[in-house]
C-alpha cells in the first residue's frame, strides 16, 4: 500500500506542479467520449433511416415552427414517440430519425406537461386548434396549457422568409432556387390567397417522393394577411404526416439500431 | 524540494501529503474498500452488458455497430408486442364487425370489451372535441343524448366516426350552409327575420310579424336542408331546429351569426389513425353513451 | 509634454486592452442599433450600445481616480471582484427562484397566473428565465466569485490580469441580461439550457475565454508549488463548458442584422449533441465547479484537512472521463441509435461511484469536527448539500437504467431529480459558501445572526423536501398511469386525466418553492447586516492580505 501510495504521490505531480499539462490533460480525457459518440452518427449510414414522404417545411409551416420555438412550446410537449407499446397506442407509430432531419434544431423535448405532438397533424380541425390556442381551458377544463390568443391578431412577419431558407439549404435542407425565389408567394399561397399553388405542390411533393402532405387553406379561418396562428397552425398539422409507412420496414435489418 | 515533509494528523493518526493551501492539509487517506468495489462492479457489469447489448459503433471508415449476443431491438420488441396485442384485438373485431348493434349490445361480454376499448380510444382523442363522456362542447356536438346531427345508428355513427365530416376527404360527410349574410343572400332585415323565425320554431316567443315576414324567406331558402317544418335533414347533417338542443346556441346573436355565416364544423376522419376493431368500439361506445338508435 | 502626462496617468494595459474590447462591442452595438431587421435585435443592440459606453466611462472614471488608489496591486487580494460577485449571485438567486414559484404556480393555477394577451408572461418563455436565472446568473456567478476567491488563496496570489478580472463579471452580467429579455421577447435558439441567440453565444465566447485566461493566469503565478485539488475542478469545469459551449452552439444567422439563426446540426445529430452538452453542463457546471466550492469552503470551514489525498485523484479524473460520456440517458428510446444509448446508460452507472467520491471526500473531512453539526449552521447546511448531492448522484444512474427510464423520462420525476441536486446540492452549497464569503471578505468575526442562518436552513430543507417528495409522487404517478392498462388490456387513462391528477402535488411543490425562497430573503438580510457592519471587524483580519502573501518556499 505505502508504494501504491508512493506512485500516484510520485506521479499525478506532474498535472498538479504544471498548471499546461493539467490543461491539456483534461482537455483530452473530456473530448475521448464526445468523439466516439457523436461523430458516429455522421459517418454511419444506418443512423438516419431510408423512408418515403419526408420532405423540408413549406415556408408556412417554418414560419410556424419559428414561432413554436419562439413560444417555447418544446418545454411542455415531446415530438418524439418512443417504441414502447402505450406510447405507440396512445400516439401512433414511434417516431423515426427520419422524420427529423430537417428540424434545425431538433424538436424532441424533454418533458412532456401537454401530451406528445408527433403526429398530432390531422387529429385535429384547424379550427379546434385555434380555439385551443386561444383558450385552451373552453375545450379541455382541465388544461394547464398558457393561452395564445395574440397570435391570432398578429400578422406573420414574413419578410426574411428566404433568407432564412437559404441559411437552411447551406445547412443542408434540399431546398431549390425555384423554392426560395418564390417563398413568400408560397406563404400567401397555402395560407388560402390567390396564388397559384401547383408548383408548390410538384416541388415539395418531388422532393418527398410523395404527394399530398402540402396542405392549402385558411387555416385561421380569417382571411386576408396570413397570421402567426396561420403559420402555426399549417406547422402542427402536417407533423407526422410526411412519412409513407407503407414503404417502411420495421424488420429491416437496417432499422433494428 | 519544495514539499514539505508529511506530517501525521493528530486526531486520525493518519499522515498528510505535506502538501498545505491556505491551511488547508490533505489525509493521505487510502481509497475505502468498498468504493473501489462497487466501481469495479459497475465496470464489470458495462462489460457484460455491452457483449449482450447493441454498444460499439464501428470506426470511420466502416458500417454499423456491435450488435451485442442478445440482438435486443426496441423497434423490433414493440412490433411484437403491439402485433400480439393486435391480435388479440382482431378476434374481437371481426366479432364486432359480423354482428349488429342491437346484438352486440346483447352479449354481455362482448359489449363490456367493445366498451372498453372505445371508451380508452374515446379519452386521448375524441373528448378532446366532444368533452369528456361526450357532454360535448359549443360547435361539437354532445355524444351523450339522442339528438343526431348524422345519424344515431350504429352505423351512422361508424361511418362518420371512419371519414369524418366536411375535412375534405371525398368520403367525408359533407355539406355546407351557405354563408346567407357574408356572401350577400339575404339582406340584413330578412336575417333579422328569420332569426326570430328560428327562435319562434323552438317554441319560443318572437315578434310575430316578422315570423310571419320569415316563413316564406324559410321556405325557399331553408327548407331544403332543415325541411319545411324546420326538423332538419340527417342527410344533409342539417340539425333540427325545432328543439332546445343547439350545436352553437339557441340564443338570437348565436343564430343570427351561424345565418350570416355558419361556421360548418369540421370533423377529422379517424380511419387511418385506428384499426377497424377501435372504430367499431367507438362506435358501440359513441352509441351506448345516450340516445344509439 | 504629452509623454509626460500619459506616464503619470499610467495606462495600465489591462484597461487599455478591455477599453479597446469595449471600443469595439460600442461600434458593433451601433452598427447593429443602426441595421436592425428586428425588434429584438434592435433591443440587444442597443444593450450592448449602453453597457460599452457605460463600460468606458467607468474605466475612465476609474482611471482618474488612478493616481490615488494604487490599483491592481500585487501585495493585495483582489476582492471587490468578489464581493461584487456574491451581491449578483444573491441578487440573481432570488429572481430565478422567484420565476421558479410563478411557474410552478402557472401550472397549479391556470386560471390566475396566465395572461393571453402578453405572450411575454407564458410558461413557455418564462421557463428558461428560470432555468437560465438559477444555473447561468445564479449558478454561475457563485462559481465565479469563489473560483476567483479560491484561485487566490490557494495560490497564494493576487488575481492575474488587472481589469480583466472586472471585465469578466460584468461581461458576464450582460450576457445574463441580453438572455434574460431575449426569453421574455421570445428570442431564443429553442435548445434547452443554450437558448440564448447567436451574438449571445459570441459574447459569452469572448467572456469565457478572459474568465480562462485570468483562471489561468493566477495558476501560473502561484507561489505553491502544487495545485490544489479545487482548481482542478475549477479548471475542468471552465475549460469544458467552453468547448461544449462553443460546439452545441455553432448556428448560421440568418442576418448579422437580425436575432434569428439555425443551428446547422438537425435531427438526430442534433438531439445527441445537444445532450452531450445539456447533460455535461450538470457534469461540469453544476457538478465539477460546485465540487471545488466544497473542496474549500468544507475544510475551510471546518478546520480539517482534506480527507484522501489519492480519492480526489481518482475521483476527479474518473469524474471528468466517465461523464462525458452520459449525454445519451436523455435520448432512451428515441431515434437515437440504440447503441449510443447502451454507451450512455452504462457510463451512467460507473459514474455513480466516481461522483460519490466527491460525497465520501466532503463527508469524512468532517471526521474530528462532527460536533460543528450542532454548533455552526453553515456547517450544517454545507454538510447537508453534499448529502443531496449523494442523493442526486445516487438517483441519476438509477434513472439512466433504460427500463427505469421508460417510466421516468417525461415526467415529473426528473423535475424532483433535477430539484434534489439543483435547490440540495447547488443551492446549499452556494448558501454555505456565501455565508464563509460574506463573512470572509468582509473580515467580520462572525455572521451578523447565526440563528437566522438556522432558520434559513430549516425552512429551506422542509421547502426542498415538499418540492422533491411532491415531483416524485407526481412523476410516478403520472408515469404509471400513462402505461396503466385496465382489465381488458386497453389504456386506461386518457392525458389529462393525469394531468388532473397532479394538482395536489403541484400545489405542494408550490409550496415548498415559496418556503425556497423565503429561505433566500432570509439569508440576503443576514448578510446585508453582516457586510454593513453590524458585526464589528476582526481586528485579527483587519491588516491587508499582503503578510499571507509569501514567496514559494
Ligand atoms: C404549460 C405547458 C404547455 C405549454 C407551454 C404548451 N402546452 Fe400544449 N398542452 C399542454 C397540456 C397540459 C395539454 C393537454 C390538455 C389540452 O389538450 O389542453 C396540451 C395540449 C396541446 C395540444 C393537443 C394535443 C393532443 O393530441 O390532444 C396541442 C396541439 C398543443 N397543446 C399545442 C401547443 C402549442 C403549439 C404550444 C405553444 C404555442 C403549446 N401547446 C404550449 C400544455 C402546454
Ligand atoms: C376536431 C374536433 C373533433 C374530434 C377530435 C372529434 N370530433 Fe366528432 N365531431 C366534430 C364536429 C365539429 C362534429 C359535428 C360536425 C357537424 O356540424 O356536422 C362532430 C360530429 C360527430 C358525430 C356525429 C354526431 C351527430 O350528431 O351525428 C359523431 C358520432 C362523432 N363526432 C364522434 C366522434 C368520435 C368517436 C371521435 C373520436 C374518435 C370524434 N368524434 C372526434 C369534431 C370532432
Ligand atoms: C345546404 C344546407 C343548408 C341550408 C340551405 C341551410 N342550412 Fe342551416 N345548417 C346546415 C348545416 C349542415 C348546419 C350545421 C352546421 C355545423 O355543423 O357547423 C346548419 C346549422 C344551422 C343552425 C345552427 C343550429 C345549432 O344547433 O346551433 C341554424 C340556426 C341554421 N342552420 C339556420 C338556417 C337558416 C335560417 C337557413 C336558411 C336561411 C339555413 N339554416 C339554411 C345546413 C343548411
Ligand atoms: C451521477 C450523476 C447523475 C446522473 C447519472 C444523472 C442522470 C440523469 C438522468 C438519467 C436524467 C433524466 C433524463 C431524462 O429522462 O430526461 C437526468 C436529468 C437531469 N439531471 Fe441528472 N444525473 C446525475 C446527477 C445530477 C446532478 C448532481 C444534477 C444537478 C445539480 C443533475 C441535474 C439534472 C438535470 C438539470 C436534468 C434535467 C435535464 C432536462 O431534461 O432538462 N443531475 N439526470
Ligand atoms: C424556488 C425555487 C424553485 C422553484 C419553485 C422551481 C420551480 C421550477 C418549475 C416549476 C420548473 C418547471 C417544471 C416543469 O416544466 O414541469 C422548474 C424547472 C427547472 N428548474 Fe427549478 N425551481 C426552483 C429552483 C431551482 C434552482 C435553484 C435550480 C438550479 C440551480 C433549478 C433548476 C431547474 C431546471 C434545470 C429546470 C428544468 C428541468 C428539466 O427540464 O427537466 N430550479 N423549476
Ligand atoms: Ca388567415
Ligand atoms: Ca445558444
Ligand atoms: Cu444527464
Amino acid at each position: 500500500m505505502a508504494a501504491k501510495q508512493g506512485w500516484l504521490l510520485r506521479n499525478h505531480k506532474f498535472f498538479e506542479r504544471h498548471s499546461y499539462i493539467l490543461l491539456v490533460g483534461i482537455l483530452i480525457t473530456v473530448a475521448i467520449g464526445g468523439l466516439i459518440e457523436i461523430a458516429p452518427l455522421f459517418y454511419l449510414k444506418n443512423t438516419i433511416e431510408k423512408v418515403e414522404g419526408v420532405r423540408p417545411y413549406t415556408p408556412l409551416e417554418l414560419a410556424g415552427q419559428n414561432i413554436y420555438l419562439r413560444e417555447g412550446c418544446y418545454v411542455c410537449h415531446s415530438q418524439m414517440i418512443r417504441p414502447l407499446r402505450d406510447e405507440v397506442e396512445r400516439y401512433g407509430h414511434y417516431s423515426l430519425a427520419a422524420e427529423s432531419m430537417y428540424d434545425h434544431p431538433f424538436q424532441w423535448g424533454s418533458k412532456r406537461t401537454g401530451p406528445d405532438l408527433a403526429r398530432v397533424g390531422g387529429k385535429y380541425s384547424d379550427e379546434w386548434h385555434k380555439q385551443h390556442l386561444v383558450d385552451p381551458r373552453s375545450l379541455v377544463p382541465e388544461s394547464i396549457m398558457p393561452p395564445y390568443a395574440f397570435l391570432s391578431s398578429q400578422p406573420l412577419d414574413f419578410a426574411g422568409i428566404r433568407r432564412d431558407m437559404s441559411t437552411l439549404r447551406v445547412a443542408g435542407v434540399p431546398y431549390t432556387d425555384a423554392m426560395i425565389d418564390r417563398a413568400t408567394d408560397d406563404v400567401l399561397a397555402q395560407a388560402g390567397g390567390e396564388y397559384d399553388v401547383e408548383a408548390m405542390k410538384s416541388d415539395y411533393g418531388a422532393i418527398a417522393g410523395r404527394d399530398g402532405t402540402v396542405l392549402i387553406r385558411d387555416f385561421d379561418g380569417a382571411p386576408g394577411e396570413p397570421s402567426e396562428m396561420d403559420a402555426l397552425i399549417a406547422y402542427l398539422q402536417v407533423l407526422g404526416t410526411m412519412v409513407d409507412f407503407s414503404t417502411y420496414e420495421a424488420e429491416d435489418l437496417s432499422n433494428k439500431r | 524540494m519544495t514539499d514539505r515533509s508529511p506530517e501525521v494528523d493528530p486526531h486520525s493518526g493518519v499522515e498528510t501529503t505535506g502538501h498545505e493551501w491556505d491551511g488547508i492539509k490533505e489525509l493521505n487517506n487510502p481509497l475505502p474498500r468498498w468504493w473501489r468495489f462497487i466501481f469495479w462492479g459497475t465496470v464489470v457489469f458495462s462489460i457484460v452488458y455491452w457483449v449482450l447489448m447493441p454498444a460499439w459503433p464501428a470506426l470511420p471508415g466502416m458500417q454499423g455497430h456491435t450488435r451485442g449476443v442478445w440482438e435486443q431491438s426496441d423497434r423490433v420488441d414493440v412490433a411484437t408486442t403491439v402485433s400480439a396485442a393486435r391480435a388479440e384485438r382482431s378476434a374481437l373485431g371481426s366479432q364486432l364487425m359480423a354482428r349488429d348493434a342491437a346484438d352486440i349490445l346483447k352479449d354481455h361480454e362482448l359489449s363490456q370489451l367493445a366498451l372498453s376499448l372505445g371508451e380508452s380510444a374515446f379519452g386521448d382523442n375524441c373528448a378532446t372535441c366532444h368533452g369528456a363522456g361526450g357532454r360535448g362542447a359549443k360547435g361539437y356536438p354532445q355524444l351523450a343524448d339522442d339528438v343526431w346531427l348524422w345519424g344515431g345508428s350504429l352505423s351512422d355513427i361508424e361511418y362518420t366516426i371512419r371519414n369524418g365530416i366536411r375535412n375534405g376527404a371525398a368520403e367525408a360527410r359533407f355539406s355546407e350552409m351557405p354563408a346567407f349574410g357574408r356572401d350577400g343572400f339575404l339582406p340584413q332585415d330578412q336575417i333579422s327575420d328569420l332569426v326570430e323565425y328560428v327562435t319562434a320554431l323552438s317554441r319560443r316567443s318572437a315578434d310575430p310579424a316578422a315570423v310571419a315576414r320569415a316563413a316564406p324567406v324559410f321556405q325557399q331558402q331553408c327548407s331544403s336542408c332543415h325541411g319545411v317544418t324546420g326538423l332538419g335533414d340527417r342527410t344533409k347533417g342539417a340539425p333540427n331546429l325545432t328543439d332546445a338542443d343547439w350545436l352553437y346556441g339557441g340564443d338570437r346573436a348565436t343564430i343570427r351569426r351561424t345565418i350570416f355565416g355558419p361556421r360548418n364544423g369540421v370533423m377529422p376522419a379517424w380511419s387511418s389513425r385506428f384499426d377497424d376493431a377501435t372504430i367499431r368500439a367507438l362506435a358501440v361506445y359513441v352509441h351506448s353513451l345516450g340516445g344509439g338508435e | 509634454m504629452a509623454a509626460e502626462s500619459l506616464r503619470t496617468a499610467r495606462l495600465d494595459p489591462s484597461s487599455a486592452a478591455v477599453g479597446i474590447v469595449l471600443l469595439v462591442v460600442l461600434v458593433l452595438g451601433f452598427a447593429g442599433a443602426a441595421n436592425a431587421t428586428d425588434v429584438g435585435f434592435a433591443a440587444h443592440s442597443w444593450m450592448f450600445l449602453i453597457a460599452a459606453a457605460a463600460g468606458l466611462a467607468a474605466l475612465l472614471g476609474w482611471h482618474e481616480a488612478g493616481d490615488k488608489t494604487p490599483t491592481f496591486d500585487k501585495a493585495f487580494y483582489e476582492e471587490g471582484v468578489v464581493k461584487a460577485g456574491i451581491v449578483a449571485t444573491m441578487f440573481w438567486g432570488v429572481a430565478g427562484f422567484l420565476v421558479g414559484l410563478i411557474i410552478a404556480l402557472q401550472l397549479t393555477w391556470p386560471n390566475i397566473f396566465y395572461f393571453p394577451e402578453l405572450p411575454w408572461t407564458n410558461f413557455g418563455r418564462l421557463r428558461p428565465l428560470h432555468t437560465s436565472a438559477v444555473i447561468f446568473a445564479f449558478g454561475g456567478n457563485a462559481l465565479i466569485a469563489t473560483s476567483f476567491y479560491v484561485v487566490q488563496r490557494t495560490c497564494r496570489t493576487r488575481l492575474a490580469g488587472g481589469m480583466w478580472a472586472w471585465f469578466v463579471f460584468w461581461g458576464y452580467q450582460l450576457f445574463i441580461a441580453v438572455a434574460a429579455t431575449g426569453y421574455l421577447m421570445g428570442v431564443t435558439q429553442g435548445k434547452e439550457y443554450a437558448e440564448p441567440e447567436w451574438y449571445a453565444d459570441l459574447w459569452l465566447t469572448v467572456v469565457w475565454v478572459a474568465y480562462l485566461a485570468v483562471f489561468l493566469a493566477t495558476i501560473l503565478r502561484r507561489k505553491e508549488p502544487h495545485i490544489y485539488v479545487a482548481n482542478w475542478f475549477y479548471l475542468a469545469f471552465i475549460v469544458t463548458i467552453a468547448m461544449l459551449h462553443i460546439v452545441n452552439n455553432i448556428s448560421l444567422p440568418a442576418s448579422l442584422a437580425g436575432g434569428k439563426s439555425y443551428s446547422v446540426f438537425s435531427g438526430v445529430q442534433s438531439a445527441l449533441i445537444q445532450w452531450w452538452y445539456g447533460h455535461n453542463a450538470v457534469g461540469f457546471f453544476l457538478t465539477a465547479g460546485f465540487l471545488a466550492m466544497m473542496y474549500y469552503f468544507i475544510p475551510k470551514r471546518v478546520e480539517r484537512p482534506v480527507w484522501s489525498y489519492r480519492l480526489s485523484i481518482v475521483h476527479f479524473w474518473s469524474l471528468i472521463f466517465i461523464y462525458i460520456w452520459a449525454g445519451p440517458h436523455h435520448l432512451h428510446y428515441t431515434a437515437l441509435p440504440q447503441w449510443a444509448q447502451t454507451l450512455g446508460m452504462t457510463f451512467s452507472i460507473m459514474l455513480w461511484m466516481p461522483s460519490w467520491g466527491g460525497m465520501i471526500n466532503g463527508l469524512m473531512t468532517l471526521s474530528g469536527a462532527w460536533d460543528k453539526l450542532r454548533t455552526d449552521p453553515v456547517v450544517r447546511m454545507l454538510v447537508v448539500s453534499v448529502a443531496f448531492y449523494g442523493m442526486a448522484t445516487f438517483e441519476g444512474p438509477l434513472m439512466s437504467v433504460r427500463e427505469v427510464n421508460a417510466l421516468s423520462h417525461y415526467t415529473d420525476w426528473g423535475i424532483g431529480h433535477v430539484h434534489s441536486g439543483a435547490l440540495g446540492w447547488v443551492g446549499f452549497v452556494t448558501f454555505g459558501s456565501m455565508y464563509c464569503l460574506t463573512q470572509w471578505v468582509w473580515k467580520r468575526p462572525k455572521l451578523y445572526s447565526n440563528s437566522l442562518v438556522e432558520w434559513h436552513f430549516w425552512i429551506a430543507t422542509l421547502g426542498i423536501v415538499l418540492y422533491i417528495a411532491s415531483m416524485w409522487v407526481s412523476g410516478i404517478m403520472e408515469g404509471l398511469m400513462w402505461r396503466a392498462y385496465n382489465d381488458f388490456g386497453f389504456l386506461e387513462y386518457s392525458f389529462v386525466e393525469t394531468v388532473s391528477a397532479k394538482h395536489i402535488s403541484y400545489i405542494i411543490r408550490a409550496l415548498g418553492g415559496g418556503l425556497f425562497l423565503l429561505g433566500a430573503l432570509i439569508m440576503i438580510y443576514n448578510l446585508v447586516r453582516t457586510a454593513r457592519g453590524d458585526v464589528p471587524v476582526e481586528d485579527r483580519n483587519r491588516a491587508p492580505a499582503a503578510p499571507t502573501l509569501q514567496h514559494a518556499e
